[in-house]
């Protein structure tokens, strides 16, 4: 669900300040548009997963105003929620898995959460575990997975129940620059194959080269600037190839949603 | 955009119902205490005290109500006359003139060797000595519970017979017994009460532990999309499994003393102690203690986790 103008998330004037601090982040005004990919950069401390936290809905701002998905965030009770988070897919930066849960339960998480049927489940998350390469390691709980496998389960689980919105924050900070480029062209295929919004936070300058026509909102103290144009309307964006990194379209994921990727473009 | 109608469609019905996560699923959420915890058998000796606190005071109420029951119909008179023939002589006047009252429906004489010997625990063999002036006693049995105003007319009949007699209510005598046994049945339901509150304030604790112990767990499941009614029934589920084993191990325990005292009791063999036996409806009470422990550890649960989830986002 977008809003009518086509718009997925609508910041106007927010602000966020942690208790009686100052601002973390000031009078950010911008549109996220569905099929867009991001990057967030800035150095550290500049605000980046504030500002993430606000777009996956674990925070409220201090003030201004935030749309998603067509209904304002700043009024909506907090059962209603969920239903919002279920439509914005999360890689943290620290992974978040839960420890005790083995690589498959953690990637269910989602899809159980939703009520998917066992027999879905099993399928899905075996397709899926398989697409990031992870088929050996379904049973293995995360303190047996090194930090790269941990991130694909949590790329995984941020991606099984298709969302409309996809947040990673600092995803390639933990991996080798082999699986960090692997990772973005996962990230790429998802935007690309199945036009979902793609918001990647990093501070690695040469990451962003990678994806060449990405749309770029830097940072800096808490204030956004627009490198790149991604925060004029309409943004300044060109249509890119397919990754070739995961082959293939990621499971549940077929030409139906391609297709729509298509007619939204 | 049918693509795109299609995705809403399938995203909101799948969000809306937010349905319970299945049984065998919901359970791996939180790792198995294998009640290694405390809590299982804190409840566990709560719900024991319960049971013998339940037993004794229902025992209690049997015997006080069996006891009222026998006595509640029968009145004492006594005849005080130092002559042992004059108080005789009376006594059957009075037994003549109790017999045409209404209401009315045995007399009886006490026998004055059975006076003595239930005098003799305390005045010896001496009791049945003429020097001994023992009033003589007539038993007599209503048709109906003796009333005050009953107990009054007889007394204003013999006044008119036979000057000088004493009628009592039997039950009078024992007042104070049925008032201490009242005290004892309300100090087992105070117990009974105070045993209640102990469990759901260690349900509490142990809720607002496990909580406090699973927060990144419970962080993750809301990101996720998880409602606070999905978290809330996996920690419920959690409770329900502790408190549940709790319970059997403490209704087995219960049960064990009150075999015990019964045996213990039973060895009195009195005819009083008798009248405290526990009948079915008093085992269905006793059983329901462990059913209405797990429910209020259940509830307890709930309310807990359901506040602590309402400080989250």
């Amino acid at each position: 669900m977008t809003d009518r103008s086509g718009e997925i998330v609508k910041f106007d004037n927010v602000g966020l300040r942690y208790g009686t601090d100052s601002e973390v982040l000031s009078d950010l005004s911008f549109t996220l548009f569905p099929g867009s990919f991001y990057f967030l950069t800035g150095a550290s401390g500049a605000g980046k997963t504030s500002l993430l936290k606000l777009l996956y809905l674990a925070q409220r701002p201090s003030r201004g105003s935030i749309r998603m998905f067509g209904r304002d965030m700043i009024t909506l009770p907090r059962g209603d929620l969920p239903d919002f988070r279920r439509r914005v897919g999360v890689v943290f930066q620290d992974f978040r898995l839960v420890t005790h849960l083995s690589a498959f339960d953690n990637v269910a998480l989602p899809l159980r959460l939703a009520g998917t049927s066992e027999a879905k489940v099993l399928k899905t998350v075996t397709e899926m575990l398989e697409w990031v390469g992870l088929a050996h390691r379904i049973d293995a709980i995360p303190a047996t997975m090194s930090g790269g496998e941990q991130q694909r389960v949590a790329i995984a689980r941020a991606v099984i129940a298709r969302p409309q919105l996809l947040i990673a924050d600092e995803p390639t900070g933990n991996v080798d620059p082999e699986m960090a480029l692997k990772l973005l062209r996962l990230f790429e295929a998802l935007n690309t194959r199945v036009g979902t919004t793609v918001v990647v936070a990093t501070h690695d300058v040469h990451l962003l080269k990678k994806v060449p026509e990405s749309l770029i909102m830097r940072l800096h103290r808490g204030k956004l600037s627009d490198p790149t144009g991604a925060l004029r309307y309409p943004p300044a964006r060109t249509t890119r190839s397919p990754s070739k990194a995961f082959p293939g379209t990621p499971p549940e994921m077929g030409a139906r949603d391609a297709q729509s990727t298509d007619e939204r473009r | 955009m049918r693509g795109e109608t299609d995705h809403e469609i399938a995203t909101d019905s799948a969000v809306r119902a937010a349905p319970a996560i299945a049984s065998a699923q919901a359970a791996k959420l939180l790792p198995h205490s294998r009640f290694g915890g405390p809590i299982p058998w804190v409840i566990a000796i709560l719900i024991a005290l319960v049971v013998l606190a339940a037993a004794g005071g229902l025992a209690l109420r049997n015997l006080a109500s069996n006891a009222s029951a026998d006595l509640s119909d029968a009145v004492t008179v006594q005849i005080i006359e130092a002559d042992s023939a004059a108080r005789q002589e009376r006594a059957q006047a009075a037994a003549a003139a109790l017999t045409s009252q209404p209401g009315v429906s045995s007399v009886r004489v006490v026998p004055p060797e059975e006076l003595a010997q239930l005098l003799e625990p305390w005045l010896g063999s001496s009791a049945g000595s003429a020097d001994v002036p023992i009033p003589a006693l007539i038993d007599v049995e209503l048709a109906s519970a003796a009333s005050p105003e009953e107990v009054a007319a007889l007394q204003a009949a013999l006044d008119r017979a036979v000057p000088g007699t004493r009628v009592d209510a039997q039950s009078a005598w024992l007042r104070p017994v049925y008032d201490a046994l009242a005290a004892l049945q309300w100090l087992a339901l105070a117990l009974i009460a105070l045993v209640a509150i102990a469990t759901a304030a260690a349900v509490w604790l142990a809720a607002r532990n496990a909580f406090t112990n699973h927060r990144e767990t419970v962080e993750i499941i809301h990101l996720l999309g998880g409602t606070d009614g999905q978290i809330t029934r996996v920690f419920q589920r959690a409770v329900m499994r502790e408190a549940a084993f709790g319970a059997a191990i403490g209704v087995a325990i219960g049960l064990a003393g009150i075999w015990l005292l019964g045996q213990q009791f039973a060895a009195l063999d009195s005819g009083m102690v008798g009248g405290a036996a526990l009948g079915w409806g008093d085992w269905i009470v006793i059983a329901a203690i462990p059913v209405a422990g797990v429910l209020l550890s259940i509830i307890t649960g709930r309310i807990t986790i359901s506040l602590a989830l309402r400080a989250m986002l």
